[in-house]
């Protein structure tokens, strides 16, 4: 739990990041770490507790969101759960992200399971819109029953250094959420360099952030290893600091089994152990999962799947 | 993702639930089996490899070789004898000849197949590199060799260009090679792709504890249809390599190792002409700033200390970090150390693998007990280590000094040594406080502050917020004691070449007995008045005295005494100071002091050198005659006239002889500077006074370095001529000093002064010998004429790049960049 501490500005001017060296770190990191066999059965079915299924799409319908949360609630498929000896093992993801419009269908469809629902807010995906509607925005959220609310940063305070007015927001959104977790997107493809994003990581942290998260989906660039690794590290820094834990969540861009081990091991390296857990760790994910079930399906089978044979999102 | 047969599956897969409640890595062991089934194809029993076939050992005696992680027998090794050298040599020579009528494309394409080939056996290398040295698989895999790969690659480009990029240079001939057991096969990748692109045939000798991919690297020269003889592996221990060092048909010989064994080399090649390069050991500084991105700079470390158990000659074994940020760093560190997994060098996921030999873990467990009895704090994570097998753990040492022995010697483990400094300045003394000058990495997102210290340490390479990069356009080798030569890039393939012209120069006439010396051919109880002219005062020159030259003043000899200085007639010419050892002490301190000339500006070096043709003509007459008493006029003209010539040729050369920038394969430019020797000490030739004279020095002094030089022995008067024309020129105190005296006496000093950075000397055969051989204490690099005679006259073999590459060092700073 983050409570957040008043805006130190020494953190942000200490805020050192060498991206040549940052890039080798997460370029050998993926070549030293390697999970095989049964090992990588048991980290891919935790990768999938740790994702938000997300859809974010201007088509969204309402059925489309109910198909997703069908699949959130049955993220493996009962013959590869076979397969595998693991039927009896409770899998299922952790959240379903959808846009405000579909929290209540999400809330009614995932009814009787811990599958939070969380809801994209604050003008998704620039956050732009004016400050007192974003505010509103979250809160029409909380009261439609979402868990956890990915709020948007104005990144045009990164870029101005206006930490102060950062500050405030990130404070602002942090109690407007109230008792759901607020889950702070730094939109770091906008932000262009990995010290912006370390710098916009310990504002929000400071204001309170339950979660920081990389990126919308809808910029050029998502969530890269070396942006997850400056932010791994910004988190760690801050726990030491003020003995609170913050959560990551990269998102967009993550499309396979592979990467989702990568991530992975980020955490595990970078953070520990706590942050292989729902509670501190998320993907932003949609095509991941069926990529992860075709590897489950081969680890099950030794047979190579073809992805027909995984019931869709 | 990994093949897996269902059937390992647990029934009930209560195994799986607790994986992922633990999340641990598991094991990930590296298949095997197929470079196992390599190994037997030889039925686990290696000879040597000459002339192109496998050859069984003259005297039938084999050594094991053995897994460091099991410590399990892997094959029987060949041990070589003499005999079998002297055999390899002869193959070696005997393909010498059809090697080099073979065309510069012909030889492109045979490394360019053996870039290929290792490419294509990768795997099989990097196995068989991992069981034999203990490395993590991870490590061979990934940057042991792809590095051999682009090693060839590279050098198969060196080959193909040689003659359009290296005209009037040829190869040294046949090349005795010696490699160390921590890189084994980059290391013969680094030795054989340079002499075999420069057209050089190869004996080399793999390290005893690691032969196995040299071995492997025989059947690919075989695969490619290598001419026989061409490259010949030896193995065995030391004794094999001492007999492919003494062997009198080895034109060159070229090591990587210890210092230890590096000087005896030096010592038993000194009365050869073989050409020498040592790449030896280090205690790299690795030197954090408080503006560096800390994290980052763990992560070095564990590329720098934890890179192949800390077996590394550029290992930055000594962490030097700025006060205000050590209590961080320490506990960063700390928790990284954590996470560290010593493990089988063969799974995938391990970041130490075992130690190479017994003998080598046993030095690591003594040196760590000694720093922990001085009063070091030694501190290692709580990390499992595997049951059996030779591993060690992670170690930091903090409340360490300068003084400590674990901040001094090279401890060839994964052994850290923190201390603290407060300044740049500091961090640059203690940087430097070392006999070693391999490598150094600089810490620091301010581009003033690394680039600033990067230039002060002196070492062969820096690496600017990273480590351990390597690259084959980039030359590396170490300053002072790390050895000389470099390996890679133009200045690598530099090593394997020699001028046509210098081997076929005519040998130097013997000279008199050195210890005698000018003026002591009449010997003390010799008409002491002979060539003396008595007469009245009238139409004698005041007397002259000569004095020596040291600091930018003119001082009176330590000793007190004068030696006389003969014309060719026997005529006394006059008396020169007999300098003696203080003499030159003092005259390497003032070149010590007088070391800010090498950051001077090239145009300012230039400007001087300018100046003092200017002035040197000026005194053109009153110089030549005198100096024509010794040397008649004819040549006193001539040497002269060039020496104003030589002296414009090197003032252009002090602001053109300037250094590279590398591209290497990763976003990063790597400054690759020429930058001065140091202290040089010159033993000049006797023949031709001033032209020899300045033909050596000037090239030092354009490369910034300060230069104690004897002048010549036969007419030293030149001194006195020289000084007052130094005097004149802005030359600043303590760039040139000149003692004369006995050339052997002081020769004899300068090569054994440990703050003598380097030794130019020219003389006959056995002046060259002893000079080579009394340098191994601080192993400075001596240049020699091995008792060629050199025609001074002559542009082209009096003057030029050839002098400025030997005047020169090269220091690649590495800089990544980007934002």
């Amino acid at each position: 739990m983050n409570t957040g501490v008043p805006l130190d500005l020494d953190w942000i001017d200490g805020v050192r990041v060498n991206t040549s060296a940052v890039e080798r770190r997460t370029t050998t990191l993926t070549a030293r770490r390697t999970v095989k066999k049964d090992w990588q059965v048991a980290w891919l079915l935790r990768a999938i507790t740790c994702m938000d299924l997300t859809t974010l799409s201007g088509d969204d319908t309402e059925e489309r969101v109910r198909r997703l949360c069908a699949k959130a609630r049955h993220p493996v498929s009962n013959d590869v759960r076979e397969s595998l000896r693991i039927q009896d093992f409770p899998v299922q993801v952790a959240a379903v992200c959808v846009y405000h419009l579909f929290v209540e269908t999400a809330r009614r469809a995932l009814e009787g399971t811990n599958i939070r629902v969380a809801a994209v807010s604050t003008g998704f995906p620039t956050g732009l819109n004016a400050f007192e509607e974003r505010l509103a925005e979250i809160r029409r959220s909380v009261d439609a029953g979402a868990h956890e609310i990915d709020v948007v940063i104005t990144r045009s305070h990164v870029f101005e250094g206006h930490w102060q007015r950062l500050y405030d927001e990130i404070a602002a959104f942090k109690q407007a959420c109230g008792a759901a977790h607020c889950k702070v997107i730094l939109g770091t493809g906008d932000l262009a360099t990995l010290r912006n994003v370390a710098r916009a990581s310990w504002v929000a942290m400071m204001a309170g952030a339950d979660f920081i998260k990389t990126s919308t989906g809808k910029e050029s660039v998502n969530a890269t290893l070396p942006v997850g690794l400056v932010m791994a590290r910004a988190i760690r820094e801050y726990s030491e600091r003020t003995g609170m834990a913050v959560g990551f969540k990269p998102a967009g861009g993550i499309r396979t089994a592979k990467q989702s081990l990568e991530w992975l091991t980020l955490m595990k390296e970078e953070l520990g152990q706590g942050w292989l857990e729902p509670d501190l760790f998320r993907f932003g994910a949609s095509s991941m999962l069926g990529d992860i079930e075709r590897q489950l399906a081969f680890h099950g089978s030794g047979r190579y799947s073809a992805s027909y044979h995984h019931p869709l999102a | 993702m990994a093949d897996m047969n269902p059937a390992d599956t647990n029934p009930a897969n209560t195994g799986l639930a607790e994986k992922f409640r633990t999340m641990d890595y598991g094991v990930a062991p590296e298949d095997s089996s197929l470079s196992l089934a390599w190994l037997d194809q030889f039925k686990r029993r290696f000879g040597h490899f000459i002339g192109g076939a496998w050859m069984a050992p003259a005297q039938g005696q084999y050594f094991e070789t053995s897994d460091p992680s099991t410590g399990d027998k892997i094959a029987d090794i060949a041990q070589g004898s003499a005999a079998d050298v002297d055999a390899a040599v002869k193959a070696a020579r005997a393909a010498l000849q059809g090697w080099q009528a073979l065309t510069p494309h012909a030889r492109a394409r045979f490394l360019y197949a053996l870039a290929r080939q290792v490419q294509k056996h990768s795997r099989r290398l990097s196995v068989l590199e991992t069981i034999d040295n203990g490395k993590p698989i991870r490590e061979s895999r990934d940057i042991d060799i792809p590095l051999v790969a682009r090693h060839f690659y590279y050098h198969a480009g060196w080959a193909q260009l040689l003659g359009q990029e290296f005209p009037g240079y040829q190869a040294c001939g046949v090349v005795g090679q010696i490699i160390p057991w921590n890189f084994p096969l980059l290391m013969l990748a680094w030795k054989i792709a340079p002499a075999l692109a420069a057209g050089n045939t190869v004996v080399l000798k793999p390290a005893e504890f690691t032969p196995l991919t040299a071995l492997a690297f025989a059947e690919l020269c075989l695969e490619v249809g290598l001419p026989p003889g061409v490259v010949n592996i030896v193995t065995g221990d030391g004794a094999t390599g001492q007999a492919l060092v003494v062997h009198p048909d080895v034109d060159k010989i070229a090591f990587t190792g210890s210092t230890e064994v590096g000087r005896a080399i030096r010592r038993a090649t000194a009365d050869s002409h073989k050409k020498l390069s040592l790449e030896l050991g280090g205690k790299s500084p690795f030197v954090v700033f408080e503006d560096a991105d800390l994290d980052s700079a763990v992560e070095g470390l564990v590329d720098g200390i934890w890179l192949n158990q800390g077996q590394v000659c550029c290992a930055g074994s000594r962490l030097l970090m700025q006060e205000s940020i050590a209590a961080p760093l320490s506990r960063k560190l700390q928790a990284r150390m954590g996470a560290l997994r010593v493990g089988p060098p063969l799974d995938k996921t391990t970041d130490i693998g075992a130690i190479v030999a017994r003998v080598q873990l046993e030095r690591i467990e003594g040196l760590v007990a000694q720093g922990v009895a001085e009063g070091a704090s030694c501190w290692q994570p709580d990390i499992p280590l595997p049951s059996r097998g030779l591993y060690y753990k992670p170690t930091l040492f903090t409340n360490v000094h300068p003084t400590s022995v674990v901040a001094q010697q090279e401890i060839f483990g994964p052994v850290l040594a923190a201390m603290t400094f407060r300044t740049p300045a500091e961090a640059v003394e203690l940087a430097n406080n070392t006999a070693y000058g391999l490598a150094a990495s600089v810490w620091s997102e301010s581009v003033n502050v690394a680039l600033q210290v990067a230039s002060r340490i002196k070492a062969g390479v820096v690496w600017v917020n990273s480590t351990n990069l390597f690259d084959a356009a980039s030359g590396f080798g170490g300053y002072r004691e790390s050895g000389f030569g470099r390996e890679g890039g133009r200045e690598g393939l530099r090593e394997y070449l020699e001028p046509v012209w210098f081997r076929k120069a005519p040998l130097l006439a013997r000279s008199a007995p050195h210890d005698s010396g000018p003026g002591a051919a009449a010997g003390p109880l010799a008409d002491a008045t002979a060539g003396r002219e008595g007469g009245s005062l009238d139409g004698r020159p005041i007397d002259r005295t000569v004095k020596l030259y040291i600091g930018g003043k003119q001082v009176r000899p330590d000793s007190g005494y004068s030696i006389e200085c003969r014309g060719s007639k026997g005529v006394l010419l006059g008396e020169v100071p007999l300098g003696n050892r203080k003499d030159i002490r003092n005259a390497v301190e003032a070149a010590g002091r007088a070391q800010q000339w090498s950051s001077a500006t090239a145009h300012n070096r230039a400007q001087v050198l300018y100046y003092l043709a200017e002035n040197l003509s000026q005194r053109a007459q009153e110089i030549v005659t005198r100096m024509a008493a010794a040397v008649g006029r004819r040549q006193a003209s001539r040497e002269l006239k060039l020496s104003v010539e030589r002296l414009f040729s090197y003032a252009a050369w002090a602001d053109k002889y300037e250094g590279t920038v590398h591209s290497p394969p990763f976003r990063n430019i790597s400054l690759a500077m020429n930058e001065a020797l140091g202290t040089v000490g010159v033993v000049c030739p006797e023949s031709a006074p001033l032209l020899g004279f300045l033909s050596m020095v000037l090239p030092l002094v354009a490369a910034g370095n300060c230069v104690v030089a004897v002048p010549s022995a036969a007419y030293p008067l030149i001194a006195g001529d020289l000084y007052q024309v130094f005097e004149t020129s802005d030359v600043p105190g303590g760039v040139i000093n000149m003692v004369t005296g006995r050339p052997l006496e002081l020769m004899k000093v300068l090569a054994e002064h440990d703050d003598v950075d380097a030794l130019w000397c020219y003389g006959d055969e056995g002046l060259c010998a002893t000079a080579k051989r009394l340098s191994a204490g601080n192993l400075k690099q001596v240049w020699t004429n091995e008792g060629l005679q050199i025609d001074f006259f002559s542009e082209c073999y009096g003057e030029g790049r050839w002098y400025l590459d030997h005047a020169h060092q090269v220091k690649n700073i590495w800089v990544p960049y980007g934002e």
